[in-house]
């Protein structure tokens, strides 16, 4: 069956290339609707604070960005090695920037 | 099965037995079937699109820390920004995002003339993002925020010299030596929508070969791989600007 599935070129209708196209425009109405309204702060713990303007700002960026992935690159519809590399790729992307940011943040070097 | 059609490759795919069969012409030797040349070009345009993103990653990180560390320059660096200009940049993309789609459909349709009409509407929206990216850009020349070249703080240390963006974010003016940082946001800005644009460049470039190659029919005979890698590379770009508004235009709007 999932040989079946490979030997298949999937082609995505019109229709679902038009729901996402809105759903991008839509999207980008809220982030940028979002930016405009102060959406406050969040104390975890004493001098940590998380803003959430660029966390919802980066959230909706991420759920565009998905989209993109899934349905106008056909990801959802590809074999599973083109899945697995994606996804290894956007962990290792993950892995390397977070491991750089958690240095660079948890050391007083580089300030004037 | 509901919004889309499973459409079998090609008369290919049971015969696979002879190296010397009937196979459509696009297909090369040392591939056994059509499915099987597609899938090898797909996953190599996927490897070669996680080089770009270990490539623009690296000037998301490099922001990411110098913004840590100037916050308040790159505050009122990004307030220098048009969001408009910015949000309509972003619709201009997002909708040849869609016309591309629709091109590789057409492609897999074999419709010529729909395929035609897509390609150019992708051209025309991908020129029109770089000609409001230009006027953005001659602005930012204009007020003197190039860096390196005749670079001014004069808007930071002095927010009321400027009054259109005085008006909307009365920033308060800067210490000289964090004005000063304004022009490592400049240095990102140009860095990443430089090398953003510089992909768009080369993507109006494909793209005019393609509406050529189009012309004679090239795509429209079954073989879909090119527009279809064409699609992921333009994909990405798009998605690089989608985080470039997050992170240039909107994230320090409050």
């Amino acid at each position: 069956m999932n040989e079946q599935h490979e030997l298949e070129h999937h082609v995505v209708s019109p229709k679902t290339y038009i729901i996402i196209f809105l759903a991008l425009l839509t999207g980008t109405a809220l982030t940028v609707l979002a930016s405009y309204i102060d959406l406050g702060e969040w104390h975890i713990a004493p001098g940590i604070t998380l803003f959430w303007n660029p966390v919802v700002n980066l959230a909706i960026a991420t759920g565009k960005m998905l989209l993109v992935v899934l349905f106008f690159m056909h990801v959802k519809y590809s074999t599973k090695l083109t899945k697995l590399t994606v996804v290894s790729g956007l962990f290792m992307f993950l892995v390397l920037v977070g491991m750089t940011l958690s240095d660079y943040f948890t050391r007083a070097w580089g300030r004037w | 099965m509901t919004d889309s059609a499973a459409v079998a490759n090609s008369a290919m795919a049971e015969t696979g037995n002879s190296h010397h069969g009937e196979h459509p012409p696009y297909q090369r030797h040392h591939f056994e079937t059509v499915d099987q040349q597609f899938d090898a070009t797909n996953f190599a345009m996927w490897l070669f699109l996680l080089t770009e993103v270990m490539f623009f990653g690296g000037l998301f990180t490099a922001y990411l820390i110098m913004r840590n560390w100037y916050y308040q320059a790159f505050v009122a660096g990004s307030h220098q920004l048009s969001i408009v200009w910015g949000t309509a940049n972003t619709a201009v993309l997002i909708a040849s995002s869609f016309t591309m789609a629709m091109s590789v459909w057409s492609a897999e349709m074999r419709r010529k003339k729909s395929l035609l009409v897509y390609l150019c509407l992708t051209l025309v929206f991908g020129l029109v993002f770089l000609g409001i990216k230009g006027i953005e850009w001659h602005e930012k020349w204009e007020k003197h925020h190039v860096p390196g070249v005749h670079f001014s703080v004069e808007s930071f240390v002095n927010p009321q010299s400027d009054p259109a963006v005085y008006n909307e974010y009365h920033d308060a003016p800067l210490a000289p030596d964090m004005a000063q940082k304004t022009e490592e946001y400049f240095f990102l800005y140009f860095a990443m929508t430089g090398m953003h644009a510089l992909h768009m460049v080369i993507g109006i470039g494909i793209l005019v070969f393609m509406i050529f190659r189009a012309r004679s029919g090239a795509f429209t005979n079954g073989h879909v791989t090119f527009v279809e890698n064409f699609g992921l590379y333009w994909h990405f770009v798009d998605i690089i600007w989608i985080y470039l508004f997050a992170l240039l235009y909107l994230i320090s709007r409050h």
